[in-house]
């Protein structure tokens, strides 16, 4: 079985590429494609998850979904891949099911493991914001499968990878990009391990230090409830729910957070939830692994150090 | 200028989510509808925003049954000139956009909008799809849209962060969270709505290219472990020993 991998490829090999890459390597023999500036020597760290070849067109620089879609329906093409994996990160939301419709491919929209072992093309997705789990079937010879950030463990294969210049004339971009308002250099939010959040509870911006602290003893990534993105105390891009990001980390710790459906519904895919928060009848409780009922003021630098003598004795 | 919004019915947020004939069907029984709150809020709010500030139409289109019409009338109390709905089952992503983008293929809209995902499938699949179908550009995770003349000035969320893009006429986006407020139906709009034109048209042939075999729900939690306030060593302990997450 042919495999297509697309990914984009910035500084390093993110975990988000090594999943698409572990997840294409249990399909079958895995061509990789990306674009963009690239070095030769992070190319080549692809072999390392079992890439066999790389395929980058260099002269394709600006993230157009339309030229994207357009060169990945060549790779397709051109080597005859059964099977197109992407990561469902906001290009693989723009890209899969374009590229799906171009070839009128049946597409699985955030699967969430590898395939089940059935006669027919069957992986499981998240639907209804994560309150249920459904088992889609793919009818069509070609599969594009869009997978969800932290939903497989990357399995080092190594293979010799070698490397083909893929320059197509793609045509002109029919979006200019004007700006872009990048983020700080922290793991993004759905790709995150472990995520500290923070909602009212917490009374004030200024107080945003001890989850900070948290965050950075642990490695975190810091995350907020929506009234606290709404009134302007955190960044928008940091609000977890459902009109904000979706995200499944292995823990997830909710300080001052009361856990309502719609904040639940973004965070539910968490393998651990820890819940922090005074009033015993909030409604996380009930969807946490652990409860601490208590003040966050306390709570949350009292376990700072307690995290960091843990690491201090490892 | 000529918009053309999709609209989709869901589950209301709080619905409970069972499943019947096997785990084969979602459990309709006593589950509220609503439309789709990324297609209302953000796309159909800023749409009528567009028209009513620069002129031109907003038209609804749905894929669907009879049962739809009342979210659909919602969306025409909101605001909307006149509605359309292909009448079909829409199970499969696929057979949704090809059914739209025949139909907007006819008719020239300037811009084809969709919300982010409904909340049901979360699929986010149907407007990259008619971009596609229809051969014009997509931003997708739009969070804000102006419009001068017959160029879009867009913000959308990428992964590095916030990208502002600039494309002509046509093209399709997908709205996300920021595009606009919510907008409640007054009692003059929902009167208009009435009477507010809904056209139902024949699907086109299609095969579903994916079909859902069945649903599953995940497992319950197996109850919270409370832990003293006063003893985070304990949970350290905890997450590294039992949950093996740190």
């Amino acid at each position: 079985m042919s495999v297509l991998v697309f990914v984009e490829i910035k500084d390093k090999l993110t975990k988000a590429v090594q999943e698409a890459i572990t997840y294409g390597k249990s399909l079958g023999k895995v061509t990789l494609l990306t674009y963009g500036e690239v070095s030769e020597s992070l190319l080549l760290e692809t072999g390392l998850f079992g890439v066999e070849n790389i395929l980058i067109c260099r002269s394709l620089k600006e993230r157009s979904e339309q030229l994207l879609s357009k060169l990945i329906v060549k790779a397709v093409k051109d080597y005859n891949c059964e099977y197109i994996v992407l990561s469902q990160d906001q290009t693989g939301k723009a890209v899969g099911p374009r590229v799906a419709a171009n070839l009128e491919a049946g597409h699985i929209s955030g699967a969430i493991s590898f395939p089940e072992k059935t006669d027919e093309f069957t992986v499981k997705t998240n639907v209804f914001s994560g309150k249920a789990i459904a088992f889609v079937t793919v009818h069509t010879p070609i599969k594009v499968i869009s997978i969800l950030p932290n939903s497989v463990t990357p399995m080092e294969n190594k293979t010799a990878a070698t490397i083909t210049e893929f320059n197509q004339d793609l045509g002109d971009a029919r979006i200019k990009v004007k700006e872009i308002k990048a983020l700080g250099d922290g793991i993004p939010l759905p790709e995150a391990e472990l995520v500290v959040s923070a909602g009212r509870g917490l009374k004030g911006p200024e107080n945003w230090g001890i989850v900070e602290d948290l965050a950075s003893s642990l490695g975190a990534t810091t995350a907020c409830s929506r009234p606290v993105a709404d009134i302007g105390w955190r960044p928008h891009h940091e609000h977890v729910g459902q009109t904000g990001v979706a995200i499944r980390p292995n823990l997830y710790i909710a300080a001052g957070i009361s856990g309502a459906i719609q904040h639940l519904a973004g965070v539910n895919g968490s393998k651990v939830i820890v819940v922090i928060n005074t009033d015993p009848e909030a409604p996380f409780f009930k969807a946490a692994d652990y409860g601490i009922i208590g003040d966050a003021f306390d709570v949350l630098p009292r376990l700072t150090s307690a995290i960091n003598n843990f690491k201090s004795s490892q | 200028m000529k918009i053309l919004v999709c609209i989709s019915k869901v589950p209301d947020t709080t619905s409970k989510i069972n499943f019947v004939d096997n785990n084969s069907k979602f459990d309709e029984n006593g589950v509220q509808y609503i439309v789709n709150p990324y297609d209302e809020w953000y796309a159909l709010v800023r749409a009528l925003e567009l028209v009513e500030s620069q002129g031109g139409s907003v038209t609804t289109i749905t894929v669907g049954s009879s049962s739809d019409d009342p979210t659909i009338r919602k969306a025409l109390a909101i605001g909307a000139n006149d509605a359309v709905r292909v009448n079909a089952d829409p199970t499969d992503p696929f057979f949704v956009a090809k059914q739209i983008s025949n139909y907007a293929a006819n008719e020239k809209y300037d811009v084809v909008m969709t919300g982010k995902e409904t909340i049901d499938y979360n699929g986010s699949q149907i407007g990259s799809m008619i971009s596609e179908l229809l051969d014009v550009p997509f931003v997708s995770l739009a969070t804000k849209l102006d419009v001068d003349g017959t160029t879009a000035t867009l913000e959308r969320d990428v992964q590095a962060g916030l990208e502002v893009v600039e494309v002509d006429f046509p093209f399709v986006l997908s709205a996300s969270k920021g595009m606009a407020e919510q907008r409640i139906p007054n009692m003059r709009g929902i009167m208009a709505a009435r009477t507010k034109p809904l056209k139902v048209i024949d699907e086109i042939e299609q095969k579903a290219l994916t079909s859902v075999i069945k649903f599953e729900l995940p497992n319950p939690k197996t109850g919270c472990k409370y832990v003293d306030p006063e003893n985070m060593d304990e949970l350290v302990e905890l997450l590294h020993n039992e949950s093996k997450v740190i």
